[in-house]
């Protein structure tokens, strides 16, 4: 297992901005056989994560546009290279704010700098946010005014003890005036409705993002009402799971700053409340270029809360010309190009239902489709986790001072699909 | 990107104009002049000149662009002479970025590289040990075979560093060494099996890397350390677990017996999908009575199971495949909740996971099908992921879910994808071969689908329809003529192959078609695709033999057609054919046989899964991925017949206490970062010491040898404090700063239940905290008294002395003579109090006493026992059926520090929900406080509840009386300490509590136990 040869940044337009070697150098025309392949693909999305060549093997990922294309010589774990890719796509996020050909390119240096602390000779070496950003201290404005006065430079000039400690994922010596411990509980709802309206499939995904600012090594235990509901969860390695498989009870100490504490689902067997629902009516004539769309949403399994942010996405088939709609709330877009119509509808109100209806102009001459378009939607509900998960309290050890604390609960639509 | 870019463009001055334009594709900064790298010499001659400046900012600018320009994968290896001389730069960036260079280009500019090697070997012997490593991790990835030596001797020296970071940076570059020059194998090897015996979790990933780099088939290298590498897998990080994983599935396939037993895989193909895993689990259990798992093999797999929670999906998918190909088939259930959950992660990681799963679902369906759901497709999925997940639906479809399946597979029939579509025909048809109750639903729907308005839908439900009529010779002849019709409009050449395929086969049954679509075949010949051609000769000469008065010479005709086709294998099969069955003089005795050639029947094509060969692959491999062996890829081996020799495991400690020679200087430096410090070190350099000493394996032999080292190292005090904040475990952040609440006694509990008492290797990470921290309480004269019998619960012991001595360490002096721990491990009776030990209160007045004593000499330790002894609070028949009992965890209390922490487990013995417990009024003696616990709100029948207290009894003896009150009543309850539980474990020289005697010898009664603690 040698890992990870070299990498390759390829925009979307096909061309190579970045190179890293982390053995003898592999020459850019390697790229050529995935170049091959996406055409063959013909969208982003399908080009195969693995592609063999002669030689080589190209494992990529496609994240925000850019395509990271990674060599490798023999055989290694596919995720493992997929796994570490994705992450240095986060730590690109986590430094500049998005992971955009712009912002690699602006801050090439910094990017070349963390390649070469996350890979040594193709293998993992540091890759928890907390130990990078002492080693490489991320761009900001101030900085960089800084630096340009003083000449002095993004590297830490103090050597990073995280890595050596047994808590590599905190960073030393942490201080805060105003000491915070928020936590999201983020769920998801993932579902398929039937055409007749009726659940064909139900999960509430969760997670609970934390942002941490406490000072010194804390302690922290988080305890849940009810955490049987929790089918299965996966940890952020501060998790002690010992305490976890005995006591149910998140005990960690935590990184500094965001992270994702844990994810989890609730499993199917759980009958899943379903918040909205669609009343739709799509209809295209035979022999003739037009069609009728009719769709209507309401609350359902609210739990008494404001349903907000709605959105309908619908992939309208291919011989849709144009759409002639009139909505009773909020705007809608139809781009005829990519067939795309975004419906934004904003908040319900159960007195009066938001529709939107009208008529269809297809493609003269062309068979009618024989599919309705599946509605994907989108919506959100505060100061609510649909599943009932419930955070009991959080205790800290460890330190003295008083933090503050809070939870904040949302729960949003994953991929939430209505046949029609 | 600063000032200096800014000087530098007035340099550069006006050629820079002209090569903005050329240069604007390539921009890779705005802010100027990282825009405008150019392998243009003038340029070039810039940044030497910057290099060479004496300023730092100038030479960073200048590197800071040559990085640019390697990243952009321009040529910057004529700068390499002025680069290189920056190689001992003070400023750290510009080393840093020197580096990078000097890493990307060595190998071409060898003999220049060679400048920069005596920077690295300086710094190779550089104090801190983050320089070491960084030297190293250079040194090794310059690729210049010259250097080979030197390299060896860096990594030899790296390898026994006291730093785990320097050794884990040695064995990356073990790696690095032997890609650069393979006849230096055998000597790494050597240094992978030192490494090997490292304890370090932060080196463990990346020696076993080295290992399986190099020598991968030197599994007798791991047999000594495969308990140990099991046990510290939880706490490596998330990369070395992979390749830890790994590497012990492979292992274990060649070391242990197989857990399968013939008919399993029976069994689990049948497995209903309403059977309970119970009943599975018993039936197989009693077949496999004469099987035993080593329990080797099975501290694998208990030791894995946690990392099922892992957020890597890499680290998730590893355990999965070790679950699959080590574990006996009813424990791999498991792993299919943990797979599903990844399906949630991102396209690729998906795309990964649904092939791995295609290929467990042929084998054994029962473990994912209560997940059939998570497999369904949504519109908006890739292609890819779509195809997939119709695989893995298709391999778990069976009689009870298949009519749900064939519903949903209607709905992606009418996908606009028509890829996918066509891939849910075939779906279709694999069910209705695979499940015979439905083949003929199938042919129906798939009839219906002829009429389907899309092209590629009808061709494919064409070929499929073909391969189940060929599965049935019964009577489909509707179908056929159905078929025939569709030969005037469809255009796709497999579907029209098909079509003429059938009829010819069928052309006994559909007499009068036939012959008549030969006709219309003839006519269109010369125009139809080569795979049409073929299957119209086919047609022709069934049609000659069956029907030659119709037919003869419309075949005649197309036999013609055929011999001057431009494609050779038509004209090849065409004389074949003619050869066959047309009679003349020259033909053999073949013609004979035509009929029977012809009209044989065919078997009927089986219509498998892709995936079906895929498991001969170790899953989550590459190989697996592409179903093609990879580079370097390992085969796993089968279960040997008879197990090799299981003690080959078996570690005699003392072989691995030998191999460090640790150096003063680094130890300093070690117990001077402490808390960063591993635990091992010191552990390893104190045995290195004593190695005359015959170790046991036990633990309270080790205690006893760092006692004695304690007595003859210099560095003695330094050692033990600083072994008592290192710690190997995850823990270890929490111990070292919490003062307040501990786990201890669930910890304490599960480590005596593990109770493994033959060797120390089967302990979890937290009682290797133990062993080092037993350094302090030992004593050099009475190891004779360390007995095994004694050993789990010395191990218990120490562990919580450990935990308290946090609390308040004061430096030890140098001739310290240790508190006899061996001394009080044989006291087991729970009542007694076994440890010397003062309340927090009295420990300051201790202090005030002490005050002439130079060196000070409490430091307290953590309980050497803790009692499971519980005393009754609350009678059940007294408290109308709710029961208290309480103990006295010996932790320190968590509600202020001159409380002692009683733990009060209540019970709920009646059938009636008991509600609000909350304790009401208190009488207590003047000056003892109490710290009651929160109320519950309510305690359901038989059931149980833990609560903490704490009560300062002011080290008296005063009882605490209070009501102990539920919503109905209240109940008066008291407690009264025994005198131990007033004592906080402490411990000191011998010197110093003689002083302390002294001065206490008024104080009987406090005296007494610290005296007596043996006789107790």
């Amino acid at each position: 297992m040698k890992m990870i040869h070299s990498l390759f940044l390829i925009n979307c337009s096909g061309d190579i901005f970045l190179e890293k070697h982390w053995k003898s150098v592999v020459s850019q025309s390697v790229c050529d056989y995935f170049f091959e392949a996406q055409e063959k693909a013909a969208d982003v999305e399908n080009v195969p994560p693995v592609i063999s060549t002669p030689h080589h093997y190209l494992i990529s990922i496609y994240r925000d546009k850019l395509f990271f294309v990674s060599v490798i010589q023999t055989e290694v774990p596919p995720l493992f290279v997929i796994e570490f890719l994705h992450r240095v796509a986060d730590t690109f996020q986590d430094y500049f704010g998005e992971c955009s050909e712009a912002a690699i390119k602006d801050n090439v240096v910094i990017v070349y700098e963390l390649l070469e602390e996350m890979l040594d000779n193709g293998f993992p070496l540091a890759t928890e946010s907390n130990i990078l950003k002492e080693l490489i201290k991320p761009p900001t404005i101030l900085r960089s005014v800084v630096n340009s006065i003083t000449g002095s430079s993004n590297v830490g000039d103090t050597l990073p003890t995280g890595q050596l400690s047994n808590i590599p994922w905190r960073r030393a010596g942490v201080k805060y005036t105003n000491n915070e411990a928020y936590f999201d509980v983020v769920e998801e709802i993932d579902a398929i409705i039937d055409k007749s309206g009726s659940t064909v499939f139900a999960e509430i995904q969760g997670v609970i993002d934390a942002c941490i600012k406490l000072s010194g090594m804390p302690d922290l235990s988080l305890s849940f009402m009810n955490p049987r509901l929790l089918d299965d969860v996966s940890f952020h390695p501060c998790i002690r799971f010992k305490r976890w498989e005995s006591e149910r009870i998140l005990s960690f100490i935590p990184p500094d700053g965001n992270f994702r504490l844990i994810s989890y689902r609730v499993s199917s067997q759980n009958l899943v409340a379903i918040p909205v629902y669609v009343k739709h009516s799509i209809s295209f004539k035979e022999n003739s270029s037009c069609g009728r769309f009719d769709i209507t949403i309401g609350p359902k399994q609210n739990m008494g809360k404001t349903i907000e942010g709605i959105t309908v996405t619908v992939h309208m088939p291919k011989v849709v010309l144009n759409m002639n709609l009139t909505t009773t709330q909020g705007s809608y877009t139809f781009d005829p190009v990519t067939k795309v119509l975004t419906w934004d509808v904003g908040k319900i109100t159960p007195q009066k239902l938001p529709s939107l209806k009208g008529l269809v102009n297809l493609q003269s001459g062309a068979p009618k489709p024989e599919e309705n378009p599946s509605l994907n939607i989108q919506f959100k509900i505060q100061q609510l986790a649909i599943s009932g998960l419930k955070v009991n309290r959080l205790d800290m050890y460890g330190e003295k001072y008083k933090p503050f604390k809070g939870v904040k609960y949302v729960t949003k639509a994953g991929k939430f699909q209505v046949r029609t | 990107m600063s000032s200096n870019s800014f000087s530098y463009n007035e340099q550069s001055g006006g050629g820079e104009a002209t090569e903005l334009g050329q240069e604007a594709t390539s921009t890779i900064s705005p802010s100027g002049a990282f825009g405008l790298f150019s392998s243009d010499l003038k340029k070039n001659e810039d940044l030497k000149q910057m290099l060479e400046s004496n300023k730092d900012s100038a030479k960073l600018d200048a590197m800071k662009r040559i990085v640019g320009m390697i990243a952009k994968g321009k040529n910057a290896s004529e700068l390499f002479p002025a680069v290189v001389k920056n190689v001992a730069s003070k400023n750290i960036e510009i080393k840093k970025l020197v580096y990078v260079y000097l890493v990307r280009y060595a190998e071409e500019q060898q003999d220049l590289a060679l400048l920069s090697i005596s920077t690295f070997q300086r710094a190779l012997k550089d104090p801190n040990q983050l320089i070491r490593a960084s030297a190293l991790r250079v040194l090794s990835s310059i690729r210049v075979p010259i250097i080979v030596p030197i390299m060896m001797l860096a990594i030899k020296e790296a390898s026994a560093d006291l730093s785990p970071y320097v050794r884990k940076n040695a064995a990356h570059a073990i790696q690095k060494l032997y890609s650069l020059d393979p006849e230096q194998k055998e000597m790494l090897i050597e240094v992978i099996e030192k490494l090997l015996k490292d304890k370090s979790t932060l080196v463990a990933g990346s020696v076993v890397m080295a290992f399986e780099e190099v020598c991968p088939d030197r599994i007798d290298l791991i047999h000594k350390n495969y308990r140990k590498l099991c046990n510290l897998l939880v706490d490596v990080e998330e990369w070395g677990q992979v390749v830890i994983i790994h590497m012990l599935t492979r292992y274990a396939r060649t070391q242990f017996v197989s857990p399968w037993k013939e008919g399993d895989e029976l069994e689990d193909n049948e497995k209903n999908f309403y059977e309970s895993d119970d009943d599975q689990k018993e039936k197989t259990d009693k077949r496999k009575k004469p099987y035993t798992m080593d329990p080797d093999h099975r501290l694998l797999i208990r030791n894995t199971k946690p990392l099922l929670q892992s957020r890597n999906a890499a680290v998730v998918m590893a355990v999965a495949q070790l679950y699959w190909h080590i574990s006996p088939k009813s424990e791999a259930g498991i792993i299919s909740k943990s797979l599903v959950r990844l399906l949630r992660s991102n396209r690729e990681v998906q795309y990964i996971v649904l092939q791995n799963i295609a290929t467990m679902s042929i084998q054994r369906k029962g473990m994912f099908e209560p997940y059939l759901k998570s497999f369904y497709v949504r519109s908006t999925d890739p292609t890819m992921i779509k195809t997939l997940k119709l695989e893995i639906l298709t391999n778990l479809a069976n009689e009870a879910n298949i009519s749900t399946l064939l519903r949903e597979f209607q709905t992606y029939v009418k996908s606009q994808d028509k890829q996918f579509a066509a891939a849910t025909i075939q779906t279709i048809g694999r069910c209705a071969t695979n499940i015979v109750e439905v083949t003929d639903t199938c042919l129906n729907g798939l009839v219906c689908l002829l009429s389907n308005r899309d092209e590629i839908v009808v061709a494919e439900s064409v070929v499929v329809i073909k391969k189940l009529l060929q599965m049935q010779p019964v009577q489909h002849g509707e179908i056929i003529k159905h078929m025939a019709k569709l030969l005037d409009s469809i255009t796709v050449p497999v579907a029209r192959a098909s079509i003429l395929w059938l009829i010819g086969e069928n052309c006994e049954r559909v007499p009068k078609i036939a012959p008549d679509v030969l006709r219309k075949m003839a006519k269109s010949f010369t125009s139809e695709d080569d795979l049409v051609k073929l299957q119209i000769l086919n047609l022709g000469a069934k049609l000659y033999l069956t029907n030659s008065k119709q037919t003869k010479l419309l075949t005649q005709y197309i036999l013609n057609l055929g011999k001057y086709d431009q494609n050779y294998d038509i004209r090849d099969r065409t004389r074949f054919i003619r050869q066959l069955i047309v009679p003349n003089e020259k033909s053999g005795a073949l013609s004979k046989y035509a009929k029977k050639i012809f009209l044989a029947q065919k078997p009927a094509p089986l219509l498998e899964s892709p995936f079906k060969d895929r498991d001969h692959f170790q899953l989550g491999t590459l190989s697996h991925t592409l179903n093609i062996k990879a580079t370097g890829y390992l085969e796993l081996s089968n279960w040997p017949e008879v197990a090799p020799d299981p003690s080959v495991r078996n570690v005699e400690v003392i072989e691995l206490a030998k191999e460090w020679t640790p150096a003063g200087k680094a130890k300093q430096e070690n117990s001077a970062k402490k808390f960063y410090s591993e635990s091992e070190e010191e552990e390893d350099s104190s045995d290195s010491s004593s190695d005359s000493e015959s170790e046991s394996g036990s633990e309270s032999g080790e205690q006893g040898e760092s006692g004695e080292e304690g007595d003859s190292n210099e560095d003695s005090s330094e050692d033990s404090s600083s072994e008592q904040d290192s710690e190997s475990g995850r823990e270890s952040g929490l111990e070292n700063k919490r003062t307040a609440k501990r786990n201890s006694k669930a910890k304490g509990k599960s480590d005596s239940e593990d109770g493994e008492k033959e060797n120390e290797k089967s302990k979890t990470s937290d009682s290797s905290n133990a062993e080092s921290s037993s350094i302090e309480d030992s004593s050099s004269d009475s190891e004779s008294e360390s007995e095994s019998e004694s050993e789990s619960e010395s191990r218990k012991v120490t562990q919580e002395k450990e935990k308290k001595t946090k609390q308040g360490r004061i430096p030890l002096t140098k001739d310290v003579s240790l508190l006899d721990l061996d001394d009080f491990n044989p006291v087991s009776t729970p009542v007694a109090l076994p440890t010397p030990a003062l309340s927090p209160s009295l420990m300051a007045d201790l202090e005030g006493l002490n005050l002439s004593t130079s060196s000070s000499v409490i430091s307290v330790s953590t309980p050497v026992f803790v009692p499971t002894k519980t005393h009754v609070l609350l009678h059940r028949m007294s408290g109308k059926g709710l029961a208290a009992h309480y103990f006295f965890p010996r932790q320190p209390c968590i509600f202020g520090d001159k409380m002692v922490s009683i733990q009060i487990t209540l019970n709920n013995t009646t059938d009636q929900k008991i509600e609000n417990i909350h304790i009401g009024e208190k009488k207590l003696p003047i000056g003892l406080k109490m710290h009651v616990f929160n109320p519950i709100d309510s305690l359901e029948p038989e059931g149980s509840i833990t609560v903490s207290m704490g009560i300062d009894f002011c080290d008296s003896t005063q009882t605490a009386s209070f009501q102990l009150c539920t919503k109905d009543d209240c109940f008066s309850v008291n407690i009264q300490p025994p005198v131990g539980e007033l004592l906080l474990p402490v411990a000191m020289s011998e010197k110093d509590f003689k002083k302390e005697q002294a001065c206490l010898s008024a104080l009987h009664l406090l005296s007494k136990p610290r005296n007596a603690n043996r006789n107790e």
